[in-house]
This record gives C-alpha cells, sequence and structure tokens, in this order.
C-alpha cells in the first residue's frame, strides 16, 4: 500500500506540506481538495517519488520510496501530470503504447488489447490514429488518460496492488468527459481493486466520486474523511476562505451538494 | 462521443523504410568509389574488388579504389552515422530541435585539444587526434559536471553554450598565435575533412561507432518517454540522472574520436535527425536506425562532392554540409514561423 506518514515537504527552502498522514487503500478513490497552494501537487509529486520528504515518510508495501529502483516503481503505480506537452509529436497509438514502457515482457498483441481497451475507458478510442498535436487540450488529456490506464493495467496479477495518482485530470475537460474519467476511475477502483488519489478543485465531483476527500490549507492536512462528514461549511471557509451552503444533493441521498457564495467586495 | 472513426494515415513501414534507405546507401557507396577525380567504370568495380583484371589499367584503378576510395567512402559512412545517431539522441535529451552533438561541447573541445597541439608543435595526426580526443571529453565532463548540478537538462545545456564560447575563444587565442603553416593545418580541423582515411583508422572506429551506436539505439524507449518531459519519462520507470549521464557518456564517446580524425564537421548531426522526423515522425524506435542511414548517406555525398567539385584540390567537407545544412535549417526555421 502507498501511504504518507507525518509527511513534511519544502521546495525551494520554504516548507509546503507539513505533518501529513494518509494512505491509498486498495478499491478507493481519495479526493485532494485545496486551495491554490495549499500543497496539491506537492503531496503528489511526493506521492509519485519525485520529491524527497524533508522529513516523514512515504512508503509503498512498507519501504520508502527512496529505495524503489524508478523501473520498480513504475510498474506499481502511474501518474497523470497537468497537460504534458510533446517535445516532438507522435501518433495517439504511440502515446497510448508507452504506458506499457516499463514492462517488457508484454507481447505486442495483448498491448495492442490493452491499449484499444484503454482508449475506450477514456473515450477516446475514435482519437486512435490522428497525430497527438491535432488534438484538442481536452482528447489529449483523454489520450494521457488512456497512456496512463495502460501502465496501470499492464500484467497486473489479480489483486495486485496498483496506485494511481491524478492531477487535476479534469482541467480541461467537458462536464460530460469530467463525468466519463472520473466514472472510469472509480469502476477501476471497484472493479479491479486500483487504489486511486485524484486532485481536484470541483468540490461537487469530489463529492460525487470520491470514496474519501483530503482537504489541504496551507500544507496542513485539516480533514480526511467520507465527503458527507469532511464537507462542511466550517472546513470549506478553512480551506477556501469563501461561506458555503451545503445542501443535500436531490437525487443522491447522503451526498452534499456545495454552493459557494461570492465573497463580500 | 459518437464522431465516426477517423481514417488512419498508415506511414511506410518501419522495415521498407530501412531496407530502403540501405539499399540506396550501397548504392550510393559504390558511386562515390567509382567517382572521383580519377574516373573507374562502375561496371568494373565487382572485378576490382575481387581480384579479377588483370590488364595495365585494371592494377591501377584497383589500387587507388582499395587504396584510396574505399577507405574513404567507409570513413565517411561511419563518421555519418556517428554525428546523426548522437545528434537524435541529443535532441531527445534536451527536448530541442535545434540539440546537436556539438552542445555539450564535444566538438569545440576536440577543435581546442587538436589546435593546442598543432600550434604547440604536434608533429602528426598521431599526437593531434589523441590531443583532440583529451580535448572533447574534458569539454564534455565539465559542461556535465557544472551543469548537471541543476534540476533538470537546462543546466547541462547553459554549461554546454559556456564551456562552447570558451574553447572558442581559447582556438581564437591558438590561431591568431599561429604561423603559417600552423594555420593550414587549423583550417583542416575548423572546416572538417576525411582525408586522413586510411583501412587501419576504418578498421578501429567501425566497430566503437558500430557498438556505441547500438547501445544509443537500445535507448528508444527512454528517448520517446522524454518526449512527454522529464518528469513524466520518471514516471515511466527511467531514472533520469542515469539516463542522462548515460547518454552524454555516449555520445561523447562515440563523437569524441571521429572529431580527433575528422576536425568539426557540422550540420550533419543537427539536420539529419530533423529531416528523418519530418518525413518518418518522431518515434525513436524508427527515428533512431533511419537517422543513422540518412546520416551515412548524407556524409557519403557531402564527401563526393568535396572531392569532385573543384578537381584536382578538394573542399573541406565542413563547407559542404554547412552550405547544404545552413539553408536547410534557415527553410525549417521559416516553416515553423509560418505554422
Amino acid at each position: 500500500m502507498l501511504q504518507a506518514a507525518n509527511l513534511a515537504c519544502a521546495r525551494g527552502g520554504r516548507a509546503v506540506l507539513q505533518g501529513v498522514s494518509l494512505a491509498l487503500r486498495p478499491g478507493e478513490v481519495l479526493g485532494v481538495l485545496g486551495a491554490n497552494g495549499a500543497g496539491k501537487s506537492t503531496l503528489l509529486a511526493a506521492l509519485a517519488g519525485e520529491l524527497a520528504p524533508a522529513s516523514g515518510a512515504v512508503q509503498l508495501d512498507g519501504r520508502p520510496l527512496a529505495q524503489w529502483s524508478a523501473q520498480a516503481l513504475a510498474r506499481r503505480r502511474a501518474v497523470l501530470p497537468q497537460a504534458p506537452a510533446l517535445a516532438f509529436d507522435l501518433e495517439v497509438d504511440e502515446v497510448v503504447r508507452m504506458g506499457a514502457y516499463p514492462f517488457a515482457e508484454l507481447a505486442p498483441g495483448p498491448l495492442a488489447d490493452l491499449a484499444e481497451h484503454a482508449l475506450e475507458l477514456a473515450d477516446a478510442a475514435h482519437l486512435a490514429g490522428r497525430r497527438h498535436a491535432s488534438l484538442s487540450g481536452g482528447e489529449q488529456q483523454r489520450v494521457q488518460f488512456a497512456r496512463v490506464l495502460v501502465q496501470l493495467l499492464a500484467c497486473r496479477a489479480e489483486g495486485e496492488y496498483r496506485a494511481l495518482l491524478l492531477d487535476e485530470p479534469t482541467a480541461s475537460l467537458d462536464p460530460r468527459h469530467q463525468i466519463t474519467l472520473l466514472r472510469a476511475v472509480s469502476r477501476l477502483a471497484r472493479a479491479h481493486g486500483v487504489a486511486a488519489l485524484v486532485v481536484l478543485h470541483d468540490v461537487n465531483l469530489a463529492a460525487a466520486w470520491c470514496d474519501h476527500i483530503a482537504l489541504l490549507a496551507g500544507g496542513r492536512l485539516v480533514g480526511l474523511d467520507a465527503p458527507a462528514s469532511v464537507l462542511t461549511a466550517a472546513h470549506l471557509r478553512a480551506v477556501y476562505g469563501l461561506d458555503a451552503h451545503v445542501l443535500e444533493h436531490p437525487e443522491q441521498p447522503g451526498q452534499p451538494l456545495v454552493l459557494f457564495c461570492a465573497p463580500p467586495g | 462521443m459518437a464522431s465516426p472513426a477517423t481514417p488512419r494515415r498508415r506511414r511506410p513501414g518501419r522495415a521498407a523504410v530501412l531496407a530502403a534507405l540501405g539499399t540506396a546507401l550501397l548504392v550510393l557507396a559504390l558511386a562515390a568509389a567509382s567517382n572521383g577525380a580519377m574516373r573507374i567504370p562502375f561496371s568494373r568495380l565487382p572485378a576490382l574488388m575481387f581480384g579479377a583484371g588483370t590488364g595495365a589499367e585494371d592494377a591501377l584503378w584497383r589500387n587507388v579504389l582499395l587504396q584510396v576510395r574505399l577507405p574513404r567512402v567507409l570513413l565517411a559512412i561511419v563518421v555519418g552515422t556517428g554525428l546523426a545517431v548522437s545528434g537524435a539522441a541529443m535532441q531527445a535529451l534536451f527536448r530541442n530541435p535545434l540539440a546537436e552533438p556539438g552542445l555539450i561541447g564535444v566538438s569545440l573541445g576536440g577543435a581546442l585539444g587538436a589546435v593546442a597541439a598543432i600550434v604547440l608543435g604536434a608533429p602528426g595526426l598521431a599526437v593531434i587526434a589523441p590531443s583532440a580526443f583529451a580535448g572533447s571529453l574534458a569539454a564534455t565532463l565539465l559542461a556535465y559536471r557544472l551543469g548537471g548540478r541543476s534540476t533538470g537538462v537546462a543546466g547541462v545545456l547553459l554549461a554546454g553554450v559556456a564551456i562552447n564560447a570558451l574553447c572558442a575563444a581559447v582556438i581564437g587565442l591558438f590561431t591568431w598565435q599561429a604561423n603559417d603553416a600552423q594555420l593550414r593545418s587549423l583550417t583542416f580541423w575548423n572546416l572538417g575533412s576525411l582525408a586522413a582515411a586510411s583501412w587501419p583508422l576504418v578498421a578501429a572506429l567501425a566497430p566503437w561507432v558500430a557498438a556505441l551506436s547500438l547501445l544509443l539505439l537500445r535507448d528508444w524507449r527512454a528517448m520517446n518517454a522524454l518526449l512527454l518531459g522529464e518528469r513524466e519519462a520518471q514516471h515511466l520507470g527511467f531514472a533520469l540522472a542515469a539516463l542522462r549521464r548515460r547518454l552524454v557518456v555516449l555520445v561523447a564517446l562515440l563523437v569524441g574520436p571521429l572529431v580527433a580524425v575528422t576536425g568539426t564537421i557540422g550540420f550533419v548531426g543537427l539536420v539529419v535527425p530533423h529531416l528523418v522526423r519530418l518525413t518518418l515522425g518522431a518515434d525513436h524506435r524508427a527515428l533512431l536506425p533511419a537517422s543513422l542511414l540518412v546520416g551515412a548517406i548524407a556524409l557519403t555525398l557531402a564527401d563526393w562532392l568535396a572531392r569532385i567539385v573543384a578537381v584536382p584540390s578538394e573542399v573541406p567537407i565542413g563547407i559542404i554540409t554547412s552550405l547544404v545544412g545552413g539553408p536547410f535549417l534557415l527553410w525549417l526555421l521559416a516553416r515553423r514561423g509560418t505554422a
């Protein structure tokens, strides 16, 4: 299991994350919410193993990430960064197949099947064969999501722990594809026992698709619980500095629906 | 989304393209070997190479072919191969279409080593070449050490620019101090030439370049992953620091000896991978081997031109590659500007 214990991180000599403890449990989607600069991306970078903790620890299967080779880590966790741009243009198929680079043992036949399956899950099957640069920002995001799904699912033994880290995956997607993507993540967690962490800005998307929500403010964890427990007016004021009405969702009993009020001035 | 499937635009298969390029290289090599200050009939090549043919003319032709032309054409192939595949690797590492092997100091460092040896009175290639190789490695090591401290490759790139400027200045100092005879030798280093070609040289360089090129070719996945970004390559399992070190070391070891033997030959490492990328796409699985072959073709062609445009004298090959490569790069930039 991927978990952070009393994690602190610094960037450019400034502490941006302090005393964060959380675990990515198999079969669960953990949403991360917070204002700009609250430390969401730093948390994701630390969990991905690209940023060394200043103190505390990030461990996978009880071993600190620093003890894992990049290759071994890539076989157990996949990361979708914000809008990567290609230095030189490639075909969509080539981009998606990159997800299997950590798995040299995967034969071309099964890889083609997996790539097709991933493109379907990302609702991007019709983009296969296009040039990556010819796609819109949202379409590129879905293709990158398919690439990460290939990495997540390739050569996976039944019940093997795999973690998926998504950094604002819905940022450039239309509402329909925001739902498609988060539903795909949620189903992968339910059906395959994948452990997912999703950084989001849309509180209501998080309430709808995440099993737990971690609220970050000023680099500290101010709440970590089920959406209904954590999304309170007091918490939201602490995180965003905004007053909010927290209602019950008209169609999903027990699911909160958040309406923010415009700040005075 | 229910939009209809886009028809797939098929690129020519990798194997077919490589086979076509290989055949083109073979034909070109034979043509270049038959042509020069003295013309050897193309049809006589097989007989001359494999020992048949005993006329008085045949003996002369065979001598020219075997002792002069073939080593020279083979050296062009070896050097072109090494420069182009190194250029492709540097462009992948720096994620920049304008990167080339010289960027990490390997070319000007080598030229500085050679120029220093010449002006300080070295007798011949036996001293100049090792000095050039030492200069290549020292400059690259310095650029890598100074630039490698920052995260990302930008540091190495900037350090390379600084080291290159420094090398150019010291070369200028030596040139200013040189006498007329030395100036003549210096021209060779600054403009490049394959005139040093010989069988022992080809026998030493060919396996070296082949082995190091194969090691670069093996890294095609890592180079593709770098297209996504450095973080993304790391997420896909490529340890960035180790990868950067490996690519820089391989390129320095590959290009260093070439510079030592031929002087600085510009633009091949820059333009060839670009040309291949425009036609075949950026997938390094195809880009690297195709660049290797196109590099060999380009330099064979350039050396052929260098030998025949000003018979009986030779034009330095660096002038030919830059004369063709310069306008090509300008055209490329113009195209990017309008795109």
